[in-house]
């Protein structure tokens, strides 16, 4: 007999988990509140939740003083070219740890999560000299390189759990089928994968976008992306709330809209092969 | 062409023998069955030809050439997989034609070929279709269009029919033979069912523990089983196994007799025993005798035998196909 669901008791879930959601979305809509704020009632006590007079003088003043678009540019190329890259170093290295382990695989894959675990402070001045001595300081090409690399753990990682569920009979019978291993992979195992690569994917642009260590240590003007532009706005001039929140505004925008309308894909990606 | 030679072919796992020296001779064109209980290394052995295994030792031939170190993809032959295998992405047409492509053979070519694979397996109306959308029976079919879309010098089953419901089976067996008779390459199958091994063979290999116990023809195992493995594996139900006193008498260690050779009368001469349980199956009847020096023994009985359990009867050996073995399980010939 399947579980018996009073009315009450859904109720009341629906209002808990709305509460939640509320509570974790809070910040994010404050944030949006403030930055139609004008920047007296953004620090007014007792602060005002909607009934405020709401105002779009930040934007302007955000746009004019600096320029969203080339950072917005920056981050679409460092976040999508660093993952890209990362997922094609990945895919190889994924399947021969899924299809042709050793009994040295899982120490590996230990080995490079724990890359993970460092501080990227405790490597800073020497990436940083390296930088300077490659001239790779404030360009693209660098700082792809540094958030692939950074990223690649997690990749491999994906990837390799996902890959794991694939039945190896079918790779086989790829390959008595007569495919080499580069047709195995691409018109094989990738298409069987997609809604994990899919999921890699966006999970790692995310981290790519939002990643502010590197991108503020090693890029100034040139190939800076949106968190750079955001932190500019921390001045030491004074804080400015308002205008910083619509930065932030502006910053997140582009990725919120990616992640609601790939959400389904992300989260059948998060659970790929949980159920058969 | 498609004869495949096994030359003391040896795999191992680490430190576990999994083949110990295997020496086959498949000629072209016949349907050899690897028969075994599970972990006797038939699948392995089967593996190894195809060439998703590497082999510890030996060589393996493909109409006269060494293949050991040619990848499964330059080998030449195709493989049915227990599970299918199907790519689950494609349609079926494009499951069959998938090897065709690899082979960068022409659009219209692999088309037309298709075409005729799925005719010859009734699949026709099914060419569009996914493989999720298909019944287990039709998912089989689609794996054989695929094995057999490319013309191999040789097919290999790897227990092709253990998902399908009996009945399935059955057709399925006939028609796997019939395909392989007509097409007339070399095939070898893997099975732990005996049945199917007796049914479809031209020469059955027994394995055992990684080792080939007897290879012949499945009439062959039959009447002359070569040890005490391949007369109890052949048949069914299984050989009766008597020693003692009555193995003595007739010079060996053991003493094997069929439930089809024991005829079973109420009285008179022979060895005596008490019914423990009658299985009517209508054309035969299967008894399950305790008997007092023989210990438990099963004997066949044509038609319906007027008896029921507890009663005692007497078994009459036919003395012409009564298998003698050594103190080895070797068998003794007369």
């Amino acid at each position: 007999m399947a579980r018996r669901i009073s009315v009450r008791s859904k109720v009341l879930a629906t209002v808990g988990a709305w509460l939640v959601g509320f509570v974790i979305f809070f910040p994010i809509l404050w944030m949006v509140l403030t930055s139609f704020k004008t920047e007296l009632t953004a620090f007014s006590t007792p602060p005002s939740f909607l009934f405020f007079e709401w105002t779009s003088e930040n934007y302007t003043a955000v746009e004019a003083r600096s320029d969203y678009v080339h950072h917005a540019l920056n981050s679409i190329i460092i976040a999508g070219g660093s993952t890209l890259i990362a997922i094609l170093i990945a895919i190889p290295a994924a399947w021969a740890m899924a299809f042709a382990p050793t009994e040295r695989t899982r120490s590996t894959l230990l080995w490079m999560l724990s890359t993970k675990m460092m501080p990227p402070v405790g490597v800073l001045v020497p990436i940083y000299l390296l930088f300077r001595n490659f001239d790779l300081l404030d360009t693209h090409g660098g700082l792809i390189l540094v958030l692939c690399l950074g990223n690649l753990p997690i990749v491999v990682w994906m990837l390799f759990t996902y890959f794991k569920e694939v039945p190896k009979d079918i790779l086989e019978a790829a390959r008595m089928d007569g495919a080499t291993i580069g047709r195995e992979l691409l018109f094989v195992l990738t298409p069987m994968v997609i809604p994990g690569l899919a999921s890699t994917f966006l999970l790692n642009v995310i981290l790519a976008w939002n990643e502010s260590f590197w991108t503020l240590n090693l890029s100034t003007l040139k190939a800076a992306p949106l968190t750079v532009f955001i932190a500019s706005y921390s001045s030491p001039e004074g804080l400015f709330w308002a205008k910083l929140s619509a930065a932030s505004t502006l910053a997140i925008a582009p990725i919120l809209v990616l992640g609601w309308f790939s959400q389904r894909q992300l989260v059948r990606g998060l659970t790929f092969g949980a159920v058969k | 062409m498609g004869s495949i030679t096994l030359q003391g072919v040896r795999k191992s796992f680490g430190p576990v023998n999994v083949i110990s020296g295997a020496d086959l001779e498949i000629a072209n064109g016949s349907f050899v069955v690897f028969v075994g209980p599970s972990g006797c290394g038939k699948t392995t052995l089967l593996r190894l030809i195809a060439g998703l295994e590497d082999v510890t030792d030996g060589r393996i031939l493909i109409d006269g050439v060494n293949v050991v170190n040619v990848p499964p993809a330059k080998r030449g032959l195709s493989m049915v997989f227990q599970s299918y295998a199907l790519y689950p992405h494609m349609s079926v047409r494009s499951n069959i034609g998938f090897g065709l492509k690899m082979a960068g053979m022409q659009r219209s070519e692999i088309a037309r070929k298709v075409e005729a694979a799925a005719a010859t397996l009734n699949l026709t109306p099914y060419l569009d279709r996914r493989p999720r959308e298909l019944s287990g029976g039709q998912r089989q079919r689609v794996a054989i269009g695929r094995a057999i879309v490319r013309e191999p010098k040789a097919f290999l089953f790897d227990e092709p029919l253990s998902n399908l419901d009996a009945a399935l089976r059955v057709n399925m067996r006939v028609e796997i033979a019939r395909l392989q008779r007509d097409l007339a390459t070399t095939t070898v199958y893997v099975t732990h069912d005996q049945v199917e091994a007796m049914t479809m063979a031209d020469k059955i290999v027994v394995l055992n523990g990684g080792n080939i116990e007897q290879y012949g023809s499945p009439l062959e195992l039959y009447e002359r089983p070569a040890n005490l493995f391949v007369a109890g594996f052949i048949g069914s139900p299984r050989m009766n196994f008597i020693k003692g006193r009555i193995a003595a008498e007739n010079g060996a260690a053991t003493i094997g007799v069929r439930p089809e050779h024991i005829g079973p009368v109420r009285d008179g001469s022979g060895w005596s025993g008490t019914v423990s349980v009658a299985e009517h199956l209508g054309s035969d009847t299967f008894l399950y005798i305790d008997g007092e020096e023989i210990g438990s023994v099963t004997a066949r009985a044509t038609g319906e035998f007027g008896i029921s359990p507890g009663d005692r009867v007497k078994l009459r050996p036919d003395p012409a196909r009564i298998y003698r073995f050594d103190e080895q399980g070797k068998a003794l010939h007369a």
